[in-house]
């Protein structure tokens, strides 16, 4: 079954994540059908036992997260993907992942909502959902691919990202890039980094499930392999039972937090593009990535200086890039399919070196790229 | 006692989480010691049982126990379960649950766990009631009873959970109480041999709340309950319809073959792998 050597293939962004999700090393799949999301189970739902993974469809979203999980505490690097109505009801159990430190990724396959909104087309508003839809203060980690090749990319450094910081990971991919197809060149040969979750060397009876380490992720140890321990979404002190203790509570939510803001240099992948000189910036993510690039290619030819900033991390947030083009450039421009989600952590950031605009489109459709351009020549 | 003892020292994890949550005199702690006894005569390794459970003062169980222990969100105790098996089958898979856990929040969980006949042992503590969050009324809590949410009266009809169980496809379901200690010994033990998914429903009783707003006395007169109205299987069979109609029946109320999710699933490997052609 295995492919060998060098494949040039025309896919889709879904397919292209199914692609990079068996190149991590994902063996285990449980979900619920919902456009624009389902060719990814379908897809496993094939591929999965062909490599002696596994694919199953559960009654529900919220089964399907928990199931994911326990695949994962039992040692196989698992996944989910659903749209925004799935994505809701998934936010129990993705808080659970968070407090337990269970690695897996979500896609959630971006359509309109709110509830069942525009099942068939796209939109970006499930930005803040990803950073706070489940209860709790949390960190949370959220990618966000534009284009094919980055659907593969991003969904390998999905799964390297939730096993070396033991934290859910989310893929937000909006339905315009999950539906389009681009030619990729995927190869056995090429040299990619695939991490695995550290394990615990030391003999059981010294193993601290929950230990404070500096890098403020601890060793994990997969049900069945001798460590005999207690996960639970009750807040735990180091040994993963249940406490009420201040002086264990504190440590515990703090370290949730540090293992990602220390790594924020490893985890915040994005793109300059033409913001050296640029006198405008767009801020921009998904598929409307695609847009602003054209429309800054445009502009430049016209002599307007236009830069680009691409967002693929969208969580956490990247302050400092961000904070780099709100000091170099007059003007900001943050187009996106919502009514202005990531404009409002642009505009938090800003400390009033540049103007922030906003682009904001919630039709279900796409913001074109002269519509970018229209909008740069109204704000400059 | 000395054997008492020896199994404490093997299963609990006595020098770390004690003393344990539950009320003085709560059924919970019977179950425990019915899932230890059983569980050793087994023959089961500790390092291969992963117990799972939701949220509820049965919930809490796990907590005390030396296994791999997974203590979930309320009512998607088989959810997790069925992942942690499809993941490594070689693992034993228990899921402890309430009857809210079971068949309220998690009740779809529950129906689609049995459709599919996962390897799993469910063992549901039915106390008819809410025991953790103060004593409202379940989907098990009788038509006419009190609790903190019907205060005049329950006038919702109960669900029979273990007849729930046998509809649903499980192929081995089985009632035991707490006061027939002995008894759910033998029925869990039977449970956990089973290849498929099993049901184990326990009757117990929630005397603190439960118990407190309907007048049904201590612990003990609770279990005197139990004991009066549970009539085994074998002997419901020489009893006339009307003479059951306030009694329930304990012991294995169906023990069948049925095709099982991972064998049917290996099948589908093989298809993929086209080692075997559909
Ligand atoms: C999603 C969610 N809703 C509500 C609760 C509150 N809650 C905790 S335990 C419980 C009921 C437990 O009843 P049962 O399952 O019968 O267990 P028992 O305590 O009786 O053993 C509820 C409603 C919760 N933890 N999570
Ligand atoms: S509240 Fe009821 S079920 Fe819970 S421990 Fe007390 S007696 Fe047992
Ligand atoms: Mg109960």
């Amino acid at each position: 079954m295995k492919k060998k050597g060098r494949q040039e293939k025309l896919l889709q962004g879904n397919e292209a994540i199914v692609e990079g999700a068996l190149r991590a090393g994902c063996r285990f799949f449980a979900g619920y059908p919902i456009t624009p999301a389902t060719e990814i189970a379908e897809l496993l739902s094939v591929r999965l036992p062909q490599v002696d993974g596994t694919f199953i469809q559960m009654e529900d979203e919220i089964a399907s997260l928990a199931a994911v999980i326990g695949a994962s505490l039992a040692g196989v690097k698992s996944m989910t993907a659903t749209s925004g109505p799935g994505f809701s009801l998934m936010q129990e159990n993705l808080g659970f992942a968070v407090i337990a430190e269970v690695p897996c990724v979500i896609v959630d396959a971006m359509r309109g909502g709110p509830s069942t909104g525009l099942p068939t087309l796209p939109s970006q508003s499930d930005i803040m959902q990803a950073r706070w839809g489940t209860h709790g203060d949390h960190p949370i980690i959220a990618l966000c691919p534009s284009t094919i090749r980055e659907c593969y990319d991003l969904t390998i450094k999905a799964f390297n990202f939730s096993e070396k910081y033991r934290n859910p990971v989310i893929i937000l991919v909006d339905e315009v890039v999950a539906h389009m197809r681009e030619k990729i060149v995927l190869s056995d040969e090429e040299d990619i980094e695939i991490f695995n979750r550290v394990k615990p060397t030391v003999p059981p009876e010294w193993y601290i499930p929950y230990e404070d380490t500096p890098q403020g992720v601890p060793a994990m140890a997969n049900f069945g392999e001798g460590y005999r321990y207690h996960v639970t979404g009750l807040t735990h002190d180091i040994r993963g039972f249940p406490t009420s203790r201040p002086d264990e509570i504190d440590p515990f939510i703090r370290r949730l937090f540090r293992k990602i803001s220390q790594n924020f240099s490893d985890i915040q992948i994005g793109e300059f593009f033409q913001t050296e000189n640029a006198d405008i910036t767009i801020i921009a993510y998904g598929c409307i990535a695609r847009s602003a690039k054209r429309a800054v290619i445009d502009a430049r030819e016209r002599g307007v200086k236009v830069g680009l900033l691409t967002l693929n991390t969208i969580w956490p947030f990247m302050r400092a890039q961000v904070e780099k083009v709100l000091q170099t450039s007059r003007v900001i421009i943050v187009p996106e399919m919502n009514m202005g989600q990531i404009s409002r952590e642009v505009k938090r950031v800003n400390k009033g070196a540049a103007k922030v605009f906003t682009l904001n489109k919630v039709d279900g459709t796409i913001i074109t790229p002269q519509e970018i351009l229209a909008r740069i020549k109204e704000v400059s | 006692m000395v054997e008492v003892t020896k199994l404490i020292h093997k299963y609990l994890r006595h020098d770390k989480k004690f003393p344990h949550v539950w009320c003085p005199g709560c059924g919970i702690g019977i179950m425990l010691g019915a899932l230890v006894r059983a569980i050793d005569r087994v023959g089961y390794s500790k390092d291969e049982i992963v117990m799972v459970s939701g949220i509820g003062c049965t919930g809490r169980l796990p907590v005390y126990v030396d296994f791999n222990t997974l203590h979930t969100t309320h009512g998607r105790a088989l959810a997790f379960g069925t992942g942690v098996k499809l993941a490594n089958p070689n693992l034993k898979v228990i899921v402890v649950m309430g009857d809210g856990d079971a068949v309220a929040i998690g009740g779809n969980h529950f129906i689609h766990a049995a459709r599919r006949n996962i390897d799993i042992t469910a063992i549901i503590l039915n106390n008819s009631v809410y025991g953790m969050t103060g004593g409202q009324f379940s989907p098990t809590t009788p038509y006419g009873m009190k609790t903190t949410t019907t205060v005049y009266s329950n006038v919702e009809q109960a669900f029979k959970i273990s007849e729930l169980a046998v509809t649903a496809g499980a192929v081995f379901v089985a009632r035991g109480t707490v006061y027939h200690a002995k008894l759910l010994d033998g029925l869990m033990e039977k449970a956990f041999l089973k290849v498929g998914f099993s049901v184990v429903e326990v009757i117990s009783h929630c005397h603190t709340q439960f118990g407190r707003l309907n007048r049904m006395g201590s612990a003990v007169e609770m279990m005197q309950w139990q004991r009066e109205h549970a009539v085994t299987v074998e002997k419901a069979r020489q009893m006339k319809e009307k003479e059951l109609q306030d009694k329930f029946k304990i012991g294995v109320l169906v023990d069948r073959e049925l095709p099982v999710y991972q064998d049917e699933y290996e099948k589908v490997r093989k298809w993929s792998q086209g080692v075997v052609k559909k």
